[in-house]
């Protein structure tokens, strides 16, 4: 299994993405430059962190014209597992790959801290290896990470269990006090309907070593990696 | 021969800040009047934050050889050696003056100009410190000076705290370093005069440095990166070489404006281009934009640069060529090329949608030749430009009175319950917790933080390709300086290598950026002096040569100079990055022992009393700033950190936390609130006065802590470099007390006391302005 990571202009946390998927998890894994349609036969997109035009107005809105974006969407229409973090899921919404929009935390400060995530649903190819309720130490730094969907498509999420990470304090209450940036409904990270985009705030990349805080991050990256090779399996 | 518009006389040649001698000079090597271009290029470049005329004479006293120094101040950056052919780039420099008319934007542009530092020299930066100092953000109840401002000036400063954090987030968190260390401290004389000093690391291959030293006549001079704007003219000289006056404001359009988004273009392409073999040499356009990148690169080959001004990329019309030649605007570089391979250069910009243009190039006779369609603007030896500058042994005087009040600390009688006033200093901002600030810089990007921010003395990041890990601290205190400058400067290098060391990295060698006030004032001078031969020495004796760095002088506003505040990075190598030590105690029952350094001496009570005035608790809790720093014993210290160094190698101790600011009781604490919940269990005993055994900030000490089964082991290693290891308490589940001499004298639970120190700052902040959101 191949991973391929997109690289705008501006993306900083490419080399992490890299990193995490070559260096820790031992997998293949390439940059794609976003000029290029080309997806060099990966099996799963990483759209990684950073600001990826710079972002000065909002952020994702250019990358999403990027040649590379064409691609992408025709990969998830086909089924294609697509990792959107951070800057990556503010792309991918303003793509259309997910609905809703981010908007800047409600402190109005760039937030850098290690947060608490609760898996939701865990039938899906990004969470198939983690527990359900599961609660995960993963960091997040941006400035706009603050969801918004109107209530018909919070409705929808919640309907299809679409949800699929939640904040929450240490100790995996969902309240208010949990919720570092004001998301609506404490939502962290989403999928679409079909379950192979998922867009999340925090970063997984960064939490793949002990050492270095946290390795919390593996279960959704090792996920993709067992979902991957089950489906190879099995064929359909 | 010169096409000018405006005929240059001595009056003009004044107004440019050159003074009659200077100007002099400048007829004697053209051997006739300049033009006005040529007369802002001398202005620029002879400027005092150019040319250290003022403190070049003294910048030779200080350390700059050592086994692993590679290459020493006069280049970009210091470059060290760090093993297996990697070496660590790193630099400091101060960007006060402009974060003052414009925190956010001078803040920002501050650290874009250290990146660029960096990666010139073919270096990927990996992390960023940044070195703050600001007048006070809350208002004293006692309405001590010392301590609190009037409500005006507490907003201002409030607004000028929230807009460099801001600034420094905004920059560092596009392009993606990590910003992972630093400090802040609070005094009345930064009020009209913030500090912002910027510390940047890189890391390169050794055979992949690249220097700024132009080569090969004919070779062609290409521009790169953002177009010339009319920002930032003049930057160098008139915000950075004189004084604030109360029309300072009106400087603001001498601000330049950051763009980090072009700022990872440009590193990113830089990098690239580099590889691809064709790059001769390259260096930033930072202070005095095209005037030194040209002047100082070939005066650095004994060569001569030939540039066509047309050529430029220009953002805005009808520049001038004295504006063009002295602009500051951002994120530009300059570098020359191997003739025949440009276009290796080009298709690398234009796959990142930067500029690069042939702009002029390498010639053989040694002049800077400024041409504007064709016709000569300016025509000038180089290296009379970027070395020859004015270079001056100023007076020097001490001040007539010594610095600090008249009226020295009363101790508290013994036996006193000290709670409170632990609270009170706990909540100081310049000892509370520095998480409000930390949590807006991305510190962790690039996945090498070790040891975050808060988490340990010094910030520890990890190797990729090797099991080393780099460690880094600044520090400065400018109250010290004040009432003794070479002592004080002394402490600065001793703590910051002291941090480094209680990391478990060995210190390895420094970088200093030297805040003073006004050179032309004896006593300003005399303080830098004085702080210069402390730094040597200290640096001497620590082992940690100076590699570069920057003297930022003129840091007064209406007459009235900052503290002395020399602020020192010190670089360390920790062997094995699994070993890092951080400040935070760690399991339940071990042993917490004071090492240190110095033998066990007296000091008479009086002498205590001079000490203990000087610190941050006399300070905060008395409002008195009297007295002198606590004596250095250099040989203790490095006594103290080679066995904080061996210990951590060993594997023998748990956790390091250096006694500095707010004495042991704070050290104490801090270990506490970092851990898992855990509280200290401390019983002292000695001769000196309760709250200079508490309180007292003498150096060349550290808490570590240390399970049972390695206290044999820690004795060994402490008694082999004769430092002493007195156990005085245990980790444990609890209340957290300090008994002296057998009278309880601090108690509380550890979440009350967190919580003082904790909220602090973010509570002076909350009701402060705020402006300028930047992403």
């Amino acid at each position: 299994m191949k991973f391929g990571v997109v690289v705008f202009p501006g993306s900083n946390c490419d080399h992490d993405a890299f990193c995490a998927i070559g260096g820790v998890l031992g997998r293949p894994v390439e940059y794609l430059w976003h000029r290029s349609e080309n997806l060099a036969g990966c099996d799963a997109i990483i759209l990684p962190g950073g600001f990826a035009f710079g972002d000065y107005l909002r952020t994702g809105a250019i990358a999403r014209f990027s040649p590379v974006m064409t691609s992408v969407a025709k990969f998830a229409r086909s089924g294609g597992l697509v990792l959107g973090i951070c800057n990556g899921f503010q792309v991918l919404c303003e793509a259309g790959l997910l609905p809703g929009a981010m908007t800047r935390n409600r402190g109005l400060r760039f937030l850098c801290q290690q947060v608490y995530i609760r898996v939701e649903n865990t039938d899906t190819p990004f969470t198939s290896a983690a527990q359900r309720g599961q609660i995960l130490k993963i960091p997040i730094a941006h400035m706009d990470g603050n969801y918004f969907c109107d209530d018909a498509t919070l409705d929808e999420l919640e309907r299809e269990n679409r949800v699929m990470f939640r904040y929450t304090t240490p100790d995996g209450r969902n309240d208010d006090a949990g919720n570092p940036n004001g998301s609506v409904a404490n939502i962290a990270g989403i999928c679409n309907r079909e379950r192979n985009v998922l867009g999340l705030m925090p970063h997984p990349e960064r939490a793949v070593e002990a050492p270095l805080g946290s390795a919390d991050g593996l279960v959704i990256l090792r996920s993709m990696v067992d979902s991957f090779v089950r489906r190879i399996a099995i064929p359909a | 021969m010169l096409e000018t518009e405006i005929r240059v006389t001595r009056e003009i040649a004044a107004e440019h800040g050159l003074s009659a001698d200077e100007y002099s000079r400048v007829l004697e090597i053209l051997g006739r009047e300049p033009s006005i271009t040529e007369l802002g290029i001398f202005s620029v470049m002879w400027s005092e934050h150019c040319s250290y005329k003022s403190s070049k004479v003294h910048l030779k006293r200080l350390p700059t050889h050592g086994p692993r120094v590679l290459q020493g101040p006069g280049e970009n950056a210091g470059v060290v050696d760090i093993g297996d052919g990697f070496c660590a780039v790193f630099k400091i420099e101060s960007h006060n003056h402009p974060s003052f008319v414009e925190p956010f934007q001078g803040a920002a542009t501050g650290v874009g100009g250290i990146l660029r530092d960096i990666f010139t020299m073919g270096a990927f930066p990996i992390a960023v410190l940044d070195s703050l100092r600001f007048g006070p953000i809350t208002n004293d109840p006692n309405n001590s000076p010392a301590v609190g401002a009037a409500t005006e000036e507490v907003a201002r400063n409030r607004r000028l705290l929230d807009g460099v954090i801001r600034g420094i987030g905004f920059y560092g968190n596009c392009f993606g370093v990590p910003t992972v260390g630093g400090e802040v401290q609070f005094e009345p004389c930064y009020s009209n005069n913030p500090l912002v000093n910027a510390l940047a690391l890189g890391i390169a291959k050794k055979e992949n440095l690249f220097f700024a030293r132009a080569q090969g006549p004919g070779n062609p001079v290409i521009y790169v990166g953002a177009k010339t704007g009319r920002d930032g003219i003049h930057g160098a000289s008139l915000l950075a070489s004189a004084e604030f006056s109360q029309e300072s404001q009106q400087k603001r359009p001498n601000v330049q404006v950051g763009d980090p988004f072009m700022e990872k273009l440009l590193l990113e392409a830089c990098l690239e281009a580099m590889k691809t073999g064709a790059v001769v040499a390259i260096q930033d356009m930072g202070a005095a934009g095209l005037t030194s990148s040209s002047s100082e690169m070939a005066s650095r080959g004994g060569l001569g640069i030939e540039i066509e001004l047309s050529r430029v990329p220009q953002r805005e019309a009808h520049m001038t060529p004295y504006e063009i030649m002295l602009s500051e605007s951002q994120e530009r570089m300059l570098l020359v090329a191997e003739r025949g391979r440009e276009d290796e250069i080009f298709r690398v910009f234009e796959k990142w949608g930067l500029d690069a243009v042939e702009i002029g190039r390498v010639t053989d006779d040694g002049r800077l030749r400024i041409l504007e369609r064709g016709n000569i603007a300016a025509e000038i030896p180089a290296h009379a430009i970027a070395e020859e500058g004015p270079a001056y042994k100023r007076p020097i005087a001490p001040p007539a009175h010594p610095a600090g009040g008249a009226s020295l600390i009363n101790f508290a009688p013994a036996g006193t319950d000290f709670t409170e006033n632990f609270r009170r200093l706990l909540a100081s901002p310049t000892i509370a917790s520095k998480q409000w600030i930390i949590g807006q810089y991305d510190h962790m990007v690039r996945t090498n933080t070790r040891i975050v921010p808060g988490a340990g003395d010094a910030a520890v990041l990890r190797l990729k390709d090797s099991r080393r890990a780099l460690a880094l601290s600044t520090d400065g205190n400018g109250r010290w300086c004040w009432l003794n400058p070479k002592v004080g400067a002394m402490h600065a290098v001793a703590e910051a290598a002291r941090n480094v060391a209680c990391s478990g990295a060995r210190p390895v060698a420094a970088t200093n950026c030297l805040n003073f006030g006004n050179p032309e004032k004896p006593e300003a001078m005399w303080q830098f002096s004085e702080a210069i031969d402390g730094i040597a020495e200290a640096c001497g004796a620590l082992k940690v040569p100076i590699t570069g760095g920057n003297v930022s002088f003129y840091n007064e506003t209406l007459g009235k100079a900052i503290y002395p505040t020399p602020v020192i990075g010190v670089l360390g190598i920790l062997e094995d990055s699994s070993k890092a030590l951080g400040l935070a105690f760690r399991n339940e029952g071990d042993v917490i022992i004071l090492l240190d350094g110095a033998a066990a001496a007296e000091t008479p009570i009086e002498g205590l009393r001079r000490e203990f005035s000087s610190s941050e608790y006399a300070k905060t809790i008395h409002g008195i700033v009297a007295g002198e720093p606590p004596a250095i014993d250099l040989t203790a210290e490095k006594r103290l950190q080679d066995c904080l160094v061996a210990l951590a190698t060993d594997g023998v101790i748990e956790s390091a936390h250096d006694v500095s600011d707010g004495g042991l009781a704070v050290s104490l604490a801090e270990s506490c609130f970092a851990s898992d919940g855990l509280a200290a269990h401390v019983a002292l005993d000695g001769a000196e006065p309760d709250e200079s055994a508490l309180f007292g900030e003498r150096g060349a000490r550290a808490v570590v802590s240390v399970r049972t089964d390695s206290l044999a082991r820690v004795a060994e290693v402490a008694a082999k470099y004769s430092v002493s290891a007195q156990s005085i308490g245990k980790a444990v589940r609890g209340g957290f007390r300090i008994e002296y001499k057998g009278v309880l004298c601090v108690r509380g639970t550890v979440q009350s006391l967190h919580n003082s120190w904790s909220g602090a700052l973010e509570k002076a902040l909350r009701y402060g302005s705020t402006t300028n959101i930047g992403q």
